[in-house]
This record gives C-alpha cells, sequence and structure tokens, in this order.
C-alpha cells in the first residue's frame, strides 16, 4: 500500500476543514468517543445549526477555534484499501502564504476548493502559484457549495474552463474539476449523481485513491546526500543519509561532490546486516571500498553522474518572516545535509502572487516571492529543484534569532566550479606584509555618530604612522562621497554600505596593510559580515562606546538637532537602532577619557597580541 | 522491508533521528516504556547500526507507573544496552504528590511536566525525542516535528518555525529548546502493524489478559498493587482487559478484550470504533487541555 501526501487550499469560507472533517468521517476515521466530543462542540461552536460542523473535527487550536478560522499547517491522517494519506490542511489567509508552501513542500497532490458560487478569485491564483512553484504535478479543482448554486451544470462548466485558462501556463501535468458538496457529502467519497447526473468524472476520493504517487526520483542516477558519518569504532566507516535519486548496489562506482573523489560502495549496511540494493527515499548506510573522506553535506553519487557543486546560483526565494529581506546581508542556509552562509547578491525581480506579474524590488517582505541570485559561501552539491527537490530546496535562517525565514528553489548554476580556480598568487598577503614589518589588520571603529570614532581614529593613525607602520583609514568622508555616493541611509543602503567598506578594507589588508575603518555600523548582522571577510585575529572590532546623551550633547556636526527636528530621517540613536557590540575585542569607554588616552590603549593591546602571535 | 508504507515511514523518522545527533550538542530520547517509545527505540537502533545509539534514554518516573512497565524498561535497558537516565521531581516525591491523593491534574503537572523541565535542565539537555503523534490528539495535528521551545520550555504556537521538506532547522540560542517527534506521521494502527512485522518487545500490558480491575468513571482501572486504595464498597473482580495506552497507572484504564496476540491486537486496531486516547482520564478535563498542557511543557 503507498502513501499519498496531498495539499488542501482554499479561501477562508471554501469549506476546506469540512471537506476534509467529512472525508475523515466517511472513511471511518472518527471514533465514537469523537464523535461525541464533536456533538458537543457542534452545539457549543458549530456553524450548523443542529448538524453536525465537521469542521470542529480538524480545526485543532482553542485560540482558532474562537476566531472560527484555521491559523496554521494541521496533518490529518486517513486511509482507504487502496491508499494511506497525509492530508496537509493549510489557510488560505494572505498572511499565512507561508504555511501554504510549507504544506506544499512534501505533497504529491493538491486539492485547490473552489466556492462556486465566487469562482475562481484571486486567492485561488496565489494559491495555485505556490502549488506550481513548489512543483506539485497533480491538481483536484474541487468546486464545492454545489448545493448552493442548485447543483448548475453550467456554474460548473465556467469556473472550470476560467481555472484551465489562468492555470495553462503553471505546468501541471493534470488538472481534474469535480463538482461537490462537503457539507451535504456529495461526490466526496460517493458518487453525487444524485444530486448531479450530468456529472460522470470520478469523486474526490476516487481521484486521490488514483492519482499519481510514483516516486520518480527512483529513475534518475544514484545521489545521496551524507547525513551523518557513522564511525562507532576504527574497524568501521560508514556514510549515512536518505538516498535522494535513483538506487544503489554493492560494487556501484560512486563519485563524491564536491572533492571529486572515487569509489567504489562496497555494502549496504542496514539493521541486522547488509541489503543487495536500496533505492531512492530509503535511509541507509553506505560502506565504501576505500579510505575515502566524506563529510556531512557531501553527496555521493553515481561515478558517471557526479552531483555538480557550485557557489552561485539563481533561485526563487519565499520570504517567511516579518523582518524584510536585505540583499548583502549573510544569512544561515541549509540545503540537503550542508550547511552554508549566503546572501542574496541581486532581486531580479518580484514575483506579484495575485497577478503574475514581475516587479522590480529592493527588499522582500513576509510571504512575499522573487526569482534572485544568491551566493553561499562555498561550494554545495546539488541539483536544480524541478529535477529534484531534495537536492534543490535550501531554508534560509536568520543567524542571531536562528528563525527560518525564508525558503528557497534552485533553478541553475550561474557559474560552475569547474570553470572557477582562485588565481593562486605566489605573493601573498603573509609576504606583503613581512616585507612592511607588521600584521596586517582590520581594527573596524564601531558607535553613535559624535562618539569620538573618527578623532580617535585620526590620533591612532598618526601615532602607528610614526612607529613605522604602513596604514589607510576609511571614513564617511573618504568612501561616502567616492565609492558608495549612490547610497542614502534606508536600511538596505545601509547594509550595502558597510558590505563595499568591508570588501574594501579587506582588499587593504591582502595588500598586507593596517586598515583603519570608522563607520557608525549600526547593526550586528552587517559587523558579523564584515569580520566573516578575514582571517581569525586580522578583525578587530573597537567599540568607542560614548552614552547617547553625551553624543548628543557634543552634536559637533549639529546632525541631532536635525533629527530630532525631524529634518533627517533614519538617523542612528534617534529614529534608527544602533545595536551594540556583544563582544568587542577593544571596549573604549570615553566618558571622562582623553582620546589619547584610548589609542594608548589600542597600541598597548596590538603589541601584546603581535608578542603572543 | 517489504511493505513499502513501513520503509517510507521507518526511513523518515530515521531521518529525523539522525539530523538530531549530526546537530544538537546534547540530546536525550524520552523514554515512557510504552508501544511508542519501543518503536522509537527500534528505529534508534537502526538508524545507527552498527554503531551504538549516541545519545541516552530517560524516564521521567512519577512513581505511578504500572510494576510491569518498571521490569520491562530495566530489562530493556539492559538487553539493548542503552544508558537510561530515571528522574523523578524531588519536590513531588518529598511531598508524595500522586494522582488519588492530589487529582490527576495536579499529578501530571508535578510529576511529567515539571519534572521533565526540571530534568532537562538539570542535564542540560538542549534536544528532546519524544514519541507523540500527529493522529494522537486534534492539537497535535498541528505539532511541528521540531517542536521548538523558547527559554523555560514554553511552546508558543506563534514562535513555530516553518517546516518545509525534510529541511529542519536545528539552530537554537542558550536556553532554548527542541522537542523532536519522529514518529509524528505515524497513525496508531501504523505503530501496531509495525510491531508486529519486527516483532518488537513491548509491555505485557498491551495483551489481553485476565487481570484484577475495578470499574471507575465507567472504565476498567487496573488494581496493580496497594498504591490504589479501594473505595467503600469495591471489590476487585477479574476481568480479561488489556490497554491501548499505558500512562501512571489510575490515570489510564483498560480494555476488555480478547487480544492476546500482535495479530489479535492489529485486528482490534484496525477495527476500532473508541480512540485510543479515550482510556486517557487526563484528556476528559476540557476542551482545550492538550493544548493548555502543552503550552506548560507537558509533552
Amino acid at each position: 500500500m503507498d502513501t499519498l501526501r496531498f495539499i488542501t487550499c482554499g479561501s477562508v469560507d471554501d469549506g476546506k476543514s469540512t471537506l476534509i472533517g467529512r472525508l475523515l468521517y466517511e472513511t471511518k476515521l472518527i471514533f465514537e468517543d469523537q464523535l461525541e466530543a464533536l456533538k458537543a462542540d457542534s452545539k457549543k461552536f458549530g456553524t450548523q445549526g443542529e448538524r453536525l460542523d465537521f469542521a470542529l473535527l480538524v480545526d485543532g487550536l482553542q485560540a482558532e477555534r474562537e476566531q472560527k478560522i484555521t491559523i496554521d499547517v494541521a496533518y490529518r491522517f486517513f486511509a482507504t484499501e487502496r491508499r494511506r494519506f497525509i492530508v496537509a490542511d493549510t489557510p488560505g489567509h494572505e498572511q499565512y502564504t507561508r504555511n501554504m508552501a510549507t504544506g506544499a513542500s512534501t505533497a504529491q497532490a493538491a486539492v485547490l476548493l473552489i466556492d462556486a458560487r465566487k469562482g475562481v478569485l484571486t486567492q485561488t491564483k496565489r494559491h495555485s502559484r505556490i502549488v506550481s512553484m513548489l512543483g506539485i504535478r497533480h491538481v483536484a479543482l474541487a468546486v464545492n457549495k454545489m448545493d448552493l448554486v442548485e447543483w448548475s451544470q453550467l456554474a460548473f462548466d465556467e469556473i472550470e474552463l476560467a481555472y484551465r485558462r489562468f492555470a495553462q501556463d503553471l505546468g501541471f501535468e493534470t488538472i481534474t474539476a469535480i463538482p461537490l458538496s462537503a457539507l451535504e457529502g456529495q461526490n466526496v467519497v460517493d458518487s453525487g449523481r444524485s444530486a448531479m447526473p450530468w456529472y460522470d468524472g470520478p469523486c474526490l476520493l476516487q481521484w486521490l485513491e488514483n492519482v499519481e504517487a510514483e516516486n520518480r526520483d527512483a529513475q534518475q542516477p544514484f545521489a545521496m546526500p551524507v547525513q551523518w558519518v557513522n564511525r562507532p569504532n576504527l574497524d568501521f566507516r560508514g556514510f549515512s543519509g536518505r538516498i535522494a535519486t535513483g538506487s544503489v548496489k554493492p560494487g556501484d562506482a560512486v563519485r563524491i561532490s564536491p572533492s571529486g573523489v572515487a569509489s567504489r560502495v562496497k555494502e549496504i549496511s542496514v539493521w541486522g546486516g547488509a541489503k543487495g540494493s536500496a533505492t531512492a527515499g530509503e535511509s541507509v548506510t553506505l560502506v565504501l571500498a576505500d579510505e575515502v573522506d566524506a563529510s556531512r553535506g557531501d553527496v555521493i553519487a553515481t561515478v558517471s553522474h557526479p552531483l555538480e557543486s557550485a557557489d552561485q546560483f539563481e533561485a526563487d526565494v519565499l520570504w517567511m518572516s516579518e523582518h524584510p529581506m536585505l540583499p548583502g546581508r549573510p544569512y544561515a542556509a541549509l540545503i540537503h545535509s550542508k550547511s552554508a552562509s549566503i546572501s542574496i547578491t541581486h532581486i531580479k525581480h518580484h514575483l506579484d502572487i495575485n497577478t503574475g506579474a514581475h516587479l522590480a524590488a529592493k527588499t522582500l517582505s513576509l510571504n512575499e516571492i522573487a526569482t534572485v541570485n544568491l551566493s553561499f559561501d562555498r561550494f554545495v552539491p546539488y541539483a536544480p529543484y524541478r529535477e529534484n527537490k531534495r537536492l534543490g530546496a535550501f531554508i534560509i535562517i536568520d543567524k542571531l534569532t536562528n528563525e527560518t525565514v525564508g525558503a528557497g528553489m534552485i533553478h541553475f548554476a550561474l557559474r560552475r566550479a569547474i570553470n572557477v580556480h582562485w588565481q593562486a598568487l605566489e605573493v601573498t598577503k603573509v609576504a606583503r606584509a613581512e616585507m612592511k614589518h607588521q600584521q596586517a589588520r582590520c581594527l573596524w571603529f564601531t558607535g553613535l555618530s559624535g562618539s569620538g570614532k573618527s578623532t580617535i581614529a585620526n590620533l591612532l593613525e598618526k601615532r602607528l604612522h610614526v612607529d613605522g607602520r604602513h596604514t589607510y583609514i576609511l571614513d564617511g568622508d573618504n568612501v561616502r562621497h567616492g565609492l558608495n555616493r549612490d547610497l542614502g541611509f534606508t536600511e538596505e543602503d545601509r547594509v550595502e554600505n558597510i558590505r563595499r567598506v568591508g570588501e574594501v578594507a579587506k582588499l587593504l589588508v591582502d595588500a598586507g596593510l593596517i586598515v583603519i575603518v570608522a563607520f557608525i555600523s549600526p547593526y550586528r548582522a552587517e559587523r558579523q559580515l564584515a569580520r566573516s571577510l578575514f582571517d581569525g585575529g586580522e578583525f578587530v572590532e573597537v567599540f568607542v562606546d560614548t552614552p547617547l546623551e553625551e553624543c548628543e550633547r557634543r552634536d559637533v556636526k549639529g546632525l541631532y538637532a536635525k533629527a530630532r527636528r525631524g529634518e533627517l530621517k533614519n538617523f542612528t540613536g534617534i529614529d534608527s537602532d544602533y545595536e551594540a557590540p556583544l563582544e568587542p575585542e577593544i571596549h573604549l569607554k570615553t566618558l571622562g577619557t582623553r582620546p589619547e588616552s584610548c589609542v594608548d590603549e589600542i597600541v598597548h593591546l596590538l603589541r601584546s597580541w603581535r608578542q603572543a602571535d | 522491508m517489504s511493505d513499502g508504507t513501513f520503509a517510507e515511514l521507518e526511513s523518515e523518522s530515521i531521518e529525523i533521528i539522525r539530523e538530531v545527533a549530526a546537530t544538537a550538542a546534547k540530546p536525550v530520547m524520552l523514554y515512557s516504556i510504552g508501544k511508542d517509545s519501543s518503536v522509537m527505540l527500534r528505529l534508534a537502533q537502526k538508524a545507527f547500526y552498527p554503531g551504538p545509539i549516541p545519545f541516552p534514554f530517560m524516564h521521567i518516573d512519577t512513581k505511578w507507573k504500572f510494576r510491569e512497565m518498571i521490569a520491562f524498561r530495566d530489562r530493556t535497558a539492559e538487553e539493548v544496552g542503552f544508558k537510561l537516565i530515571t528522574y523523578t521531581n524531588p519536590r513531588g516525591a518529598a511531598e508524595g504528590i500522586g494522582p488519588i491523593t492530589h487529582g490527576s491534574a495536579y499529578h501530571t503537572d508535578v510529576m511529567k511536566t515539571e519534572a521533565l523541565k526540571q530534568a532537562l535542565d538539570v542535564y542540560g539537555f538542549d534536544v528532546a525525542f519524544g514519541g507523540a503523534r500527529r493522529d494522537e490528539e486534534k492539537s497535535r495535528a498541528k505539532e511541528r516535528i521540531f517542536s521548538f521551545r523558547a527559554p523555560g520550555h514554553r511552546w508558543e504556537p506563534k514562535a513555530q518555525r516553518p517546516e518545509l521538506w525534510n529541511l529542519y532547522n536545528t539552530r537554537i540560542n542558550a536556553g532554548e529548546t527542541i522537542r523532536v517527534f519522529p514518529l509524528s506521521n505515524w497513525t496508531e494502527a501504523d505503530i501496531w502493524q509495525y510491531i508486529r512485522l519486527e516483532n518488537i518487545p513491548i509491555v505485557p500490558l498491551y495483551f489481553a489478559k485476565d487481570r484484577p480491575v475495578v470499574k471507575r468513571f465507567d472504565q476498567w482501572i487496573l488494581v496493580d498493587d496497594d498504591r490504589l486504595p479501594l473505595e467503600p464498597g469495591e471489590t476487585p473482580e477479574i476481568r480479561k482487559v488489556r490497554f491501548r495506552t499505558l500512562g501512571c497507572y489510575p490515570l489510564s484504564a483498560g480494555i476488555e478484550s480478547h487480544a492476546s496476540t500482535l495479530d489479535d491486537i492489529v485486528a482490534e486496531t484496525l477495527g476500532a470504533t473508541t480512540s485510543e486516547r479515550q482510556g486517557r482520564i487526563i484528556d476528559h478535563d476540557g476542551a482545550g487541555s492538550m493544548e493548555r498542557k502543552k503550552q506548560e511543557g507537558y509533552f
């Protein structure tokens, strides 16, 4: 008996919960004690008068019962003699698009509910686009509430036609329109011929029992991401994972991506012994013939079809966080078993999910979808999402809160690993720095406007210069007016500003210089991004810690006064946040300290580190 | 595995268990001794074969478990060779809290919910496996496989992370924990059929046998030993009963049954007309009682 995972989607009042409740009830998945509870609940919360309110069977959380809406993805189970079913019941509200995508991500088929009185709505189109983007191939158009349109064939035909016309570009392999009434139980599990003699297609349950659930991944060449290296003792080393595509047997030649190392499968180790073969979807442990290295996130694949690796992709991204996605900001990502750091380098276009239009965008907000270019901080083995979901899907995680903020699907790699070899220069960073008798570093000053960053930075550069060091200062004066003159002070521009400054500082450090950066750089994430560009010990975060009141009292450039008058927008400390460093290498408390003493402190620390090195 | 259904369920659960082993700092598998725990244990053995299971098991002992459960627990730990931690809420034990003297709600709160939170804190476990299934109860149908808990072990419906594909976000900050449910997509019928297929050992209380019982709240309560004081006029009678779920013994009611083999149990489960939670007295506390308990940290 196989399992079909499907998703139901529709607008708030299309009767989804009633339909699922009906399916559970009719397939005898409702027990007597639950039926008793349902009768009591129907009286208390129900919207169906004296009748059983099947929606109450599936609307689980008390909060949503009271609001009479479904607010999350619920998974239900039922079975017939032919199949086992897992239903992802997802809500229809605009703000919960992410839940629909969640439900669709593991589904093989979709049931789209339409209210026969209302026809194809904007919501229907939105749901269809999400279902299509997530790669579902088979759709049932459940035209519900036929009882309220007098079981009219004309009404049904019009809706079917309108939907087929709309959906022709969405790539569904099959669309089956079914007229039904979940409330009256017509065409759900039994034929609805008594009410609709003009309809001779399948009822919903027949469709569910017969729609394709076959695992096409099994037909592709073998590939398995390494999830866990099983090494209980020196005599056994196995690579555990769930097979993404194809099948494998002992003796098969394989290649590991991205290293390219080849070997042979010696054994498929499973509980109590070994297996003769294994196929897509199975969790197994492979023992290879040679002592080769592979770690979590690597992919073992057929030698003739090794998985490609790349670090730059075009992908679809669905944003799922209240905080907007900012291009350039580093996020964590997980693709199959591989963890990496990623950033969106460019938003190609934002997809208007209601109309299908492509729009320009600088950021992405909650529930928005875009096609983007993105960059991983390392090479990852992958396959396009359309070819294989397991090897082409990824999630995006906020590095500070650890919330899952986005979901992505790879279209293709922008450049391939095989074409890119970082030029290995013989004159190295170390060689350049040694010639200058110094250790190259980036001293990154952060603090409020007027905290004394530039004053201290300038004094420090003079002191280092006197000591014979080769230095350079990057600050607002020489960067904002040239390299970054196209950037303003919105959140996304600030992110881009710091990204560029970080990259320039990195080049200068590579040239062997001691680089002093003096920027407000208010966000931890961007300072973290800058830090990540450097080797260990090179990046020194200097927190110039001056209380806001003191900065405002000094107000050398009169900016605080302007900001207070509302003439200057997005001013850090006034109407834009400053995220103080949590663990800066150097913490300068300037109140009551002369700038010269601050410089003494920095120079002293730099010397002590150099001696320790 | 010959049956496609179980190959898929099993592979998914093994993937979940391995993901925790690969990413958690200090995981633990909660072991309740019941049928679901028995299946979870077998899946953990399979996930890491031929190596040992790389995390300990923990039983929150309310001191009100059936005697046969405790004997089975100790025997299983020894035979399989996993590391077993048992934990009892010291405050509850000192105050002698029990379901009969203090009521089922208070007993469960102190000896299970509070005890579990204490134990996770005492040992510093960041991820705990539980055997809950989505088909058990309405509020669980929306539970994630990786269920995020804020500091203090609170379950916030709004803080749950979207769970797409088989990609599980296991990253947490200090003080936060995750409960992981590898059996989320199994049904009661799946559990029994898998136990039969794999011949997994389970507590004998699941099999029908003549046992001394008394009738309370219209349900059969086992007279396991003198922890259960008899009401005036109550005399134990011998009935052929078995248990569909096992919890604290005055809180788990038996059902009259002749199912004394796994085949019988599977047949009975597939033809059942009442849900397994009917025998759980805790669920009858009122609408939304499970949801409330979950927010407080009950499994």
